[in-house]
């Protein structure tokens, strides 16, 4: 619990881990319910729906049962987001299923995501997928981990559970670096009965803890809790040289988001690959000229010198520059299901800049259900293995570990256009 | 090394998304257009592109699928909007199709807003267009939750839910074949909520209809119709039948639609900001009060997107 988690910031995105059956969608359910995100009318239908089924009391679950395929199926196949707001803060949830098969949803969510709420069923303790599901967690740099011991009802609201859960889950999380690296809290709860989740009922009074939604509200945002370095990859160059202002005759704008860190007018920066040399000569937001800009800001920076820059360049603080590489190292979730073929050439898209890549080694592949490292020849869809990979282009890369946008990529099947892989720099 | 002491406003935030969202389709799509309709989701686009490419033009077109049920004060605003900004709208209709024959109603009064996708595909085609940007929400319906921010359409311009690209981090691609299509959803992460919200802040104008106003109602099947609607197409549509009372009503619209299937909500709120008060203590859905078709079947608009629908 290191963290300063007394931040009040305006916008939490975190992710939800567990299957139907540890009461993820009732969950969902209960904190979009109990923070009155659902509307009358869509209580109705599925208050309709529930009663067509045979329940007695309305399933808060159905409110994320979403497709026509899916529920035909009876399962979840894909990451759906859902949103509330508690006047303080807007949530974004990606809710993603938690079979093994789908893995690669569980990262899809994840990678976006910068608090986890790991849900385990107080009845079953520490499962096989619940390590899975803190593997991948950690794998895909989430920093703030919520285990939820959900079912407390039905295991008679007892601490003695609730606190042998907490022990064996601390006990694996220490065994895989999760425990130093991230900040775990622990919280006994019953969705169902919307117990310590939005509301503190009065069956656990030995729980003390903050409830959820606390918790939530606290949680620090996204490139609040480090120092980054400023990394600005253009993805659009404005020059309305055409235009009847004669002012704008010279504009060259370079568009982009920052990724991590700030700048400010004056700043020295380095334009990448090339390593060409200036300095900001403006920051423009619409209409708006800025003095400086920060993480996830979408600006145009102007600069002193005419520099010929297009997408998939990178600015950078002169002082901060990393060295333009043509070989990565990385741990690689497969996403097709078409195999990863080492013959064959892949397209890496990195920020805005792609590169034909080929596959140098495959090292080993990770077991997420024992983490154990296995040697194989190649990869199938859910599979995470680390890998070499030998560029064409050279690409301006950090380590996942030390900044999760410009240490992540994903893999292009050129062929289908499909994204069939998702990238972490090591 | 800095730490960024701040971060940004939700507000702030939505809108960087969105701005990175546009920049993106403009620099990996070689021929995009923005759907524009004059309704308030897509004028909230229009002032997110302003801000990501301005003082340039836009790297796209404008182009609105008209329906022929709209009332002439959105069509009039959706015309003044564009020569103020002064780039190029193009207007294709539902009605040049049924001319052609490619779209045929079943009955003449029947809301023609699932007929648009045969439109949207035909001028897809006309213009070569491989992305389309789209005002749509994920927030606006359980079929559009799983919605990619660059969704992915086959040559019949079908969605398949369950053939969707992984979309992780902001890392989108927007790649496709010749005679493919890419469907662009910059506001993918935004509530009706935060629509409002944005357009109190940046003081955007909006046709008079989102706004409360006198107007006639009938009800019919249970929903407020708007009676003796004059189309833009000319004909007037909702004429009361025998035993329809008609009833002056204080209401707004919530979205503009094709009127057939858009039911205005009993409202007071003549502004934005009473309008962000309302919509902070309604307790209905923005679909649910108003639009028509979405009532049909829990499932209908995933049929409807299945078949190539926005």
């Amino acid at each position: 619990m290191s963290n300063h988690m007394q931040h009040n910031d305006s916008l939490l995105r975190f992710m939800t881990c567990g299957s139907v059956d540890d009461g993820k969608s009732t969950l969902i359910g209960r904190l979009l319910f109990d923070t009155k995100t659902i509307l009358a009318d869509t209580l109705t239908q599925i208050s309709n729906t529930s009663k067509k089924r045979g329940m007695e009391a309305v399933d808060l679950s159905l409110l994320t049962d979403g497709l026509q395929a899916e529920r035909e199926q009876g399962i979840t196949i894909d990451v759906a987001y859902r949103y509330f707001s508690t006047g303080t803060r807007k949530y974004i949830i990606a809710d993603a299923p938690g079979h093994e098969q789908y893995t690669r949803n569980m990262v899809t969510a994840a990678s976006t995501a910068n608090l986890a709420i790991i849900l385990i069923d107080a009845r079953k303790g520490v499962l096989t997928q619940t390590r899975r599901h803190s593997y991948l967690a950690h794998l895909v740099g989430i920093p703030h981990i919520v285990v939820a011991v959900n079912k407390m009802d039905l295991v008679n609201y007892d601490q003695a559970v609730y606190d042998k859960i907490c022990a064996d889950y601390l006990q694996f999380a220490e065994e895989i670096g999760l425990a130093a690296a991230r900040d775990i809290r622990f919280i006994p709860m019953s969705a169902l009965n919307g117990d310590m989740l939005v509301d503190r009922l009065d069956s656990m009074p030995w729980y003390t803890g903050e409830t959820l939604l606390e918790m939530l509200e606290k949680a620090p945002a996204a490139h609040t809790e480090q120092s980054e370095q400023f990394r600005f990859p253009v993805q659009f160059v404005c020059r309305p040289h055409a235009s009847a202002d004669a002012d704008l005759h010279d504009f060259r704008g370079f568009m982009g988001r920052i990724e991590s860190g700030n700048i400010a007018v004056g700043d020295a920066v380095t334009v990448l690959p090339n390593g060409y040399q200036s300095k900001v000569k403006a920051i423009q937001l619409g209409e708006t000229q800025l003095e400086s800009a920060q993480t996830e800001q979408s600006v145009t920076l102007l600069l002193e010198d005419e520099i010929d820059t297009s997408r998939g360049d990178m600015i950078v603080k002169t002082s901060e520059a990393p060295e333009p590489v043509k070989q990565i190292e990385a741990f690689v979730c497969w996403l097709s299901e078409t195999p990863l073929s080492p013959a064959r050439t892949y397209i890496v898209r990195h920020t805005t800049r792609e590169s034909k890549a080929k596959i140098g080694a495959i090292q080993y592949k990770v077991d997420v259900n024992t983490l154990e490292q296995q040697p194989t020849a190649d990869l199938k869809m859910n599979d995470i293995a680390r890998l070499i990979f030998k560029l064409a282009q050279p690409l301006m890369v950090d380590s996942y570990k030390s900044n999760r946008a410009t240490g992540a990529f994903i893999v292009i099947d050129e062929s289908t256009n499909n994204t069939v892989g998702a990238g972490m720099i090591v | 090394m800095t730490t960024s002491q701040k971060t940004l406003s939700h507000l702030d935030w939505l809108e960087a998304e969105a701005i990175h969202i546009l920049r993106e389709v403009a620099g990996q799509c070689s021929n995009p257009v923005l759907l524009f309709s004059g309704g308030k989701d897509s004028l909230c686009i229009l002032r997110l592109a302003e801000k990501a490419f301005r003082p340039g033009r836009f790297p796209f077109p404008l182009m609105h699928i008209d329906t022929g049920h709209n009332y002439q004060e959105v069509i009039n605003f959706r015309d003044q909007r564009a020569a103020e900004l002064g780039e190029r709208l193009i207007v294709r209709s539902v009605e040049d199709s049924m001319k052609r024959g490619t779209v045929v109603l079943k009955t003449p009064d029947e809301p023609r807003n699932k007929h648009q996708s045969v439109t949207l595909l035909e001028a897809i085609e006309e213009f070569g267009f491989d992305c389309c940007i789209g005002g749509a929400r994920r927030d606006e319906e359980k079929a559009r939750a799983k919605e990619r921010i660059m969704s992915f359409r086959d040559e019949f311009g079908q969605w398949d839910p369950k053939n969707q690209r992984p979309e992780l981090w902001n890392l989108y691609n927007a790649r496709s074949h010749k005679g493919e299509n890419i469907r662009a959803f910059p506001i993918s992460n935004w509530t009706e909520m935060d629509v409002w919200q944005y357009i109190e802040r940046e003081n955007l104008g909006l046709p008079s209809i989102y706004f409360s106003h006198q107007r006639d109602i009938i009800m019919r099947g249970g929903a407020m119709m708007p009676a003796n609607v004059a189309l833009t197409s000319g004909e007037v549509i909702n004429v009361p039948k025998a035993g329809e009372e008609v009833i002056n009503m204080q209401v707004r619209f919530r979205t503009v639609g094709d009127i057939t299937c858009t039911a205005p909500v009993l409202s007071d709120a003549d502004n934005v900001s009473k309008i962000v008060l309302e919509t902070a203590t309604t307790t209905i859905t923005e679909r649910g009060a108003t639009r028509l078709d979405d009532q049909t079947s829990d499932a209908s608009m995933e049929q409807r997107k299945k078949e190539g629908y926005f």
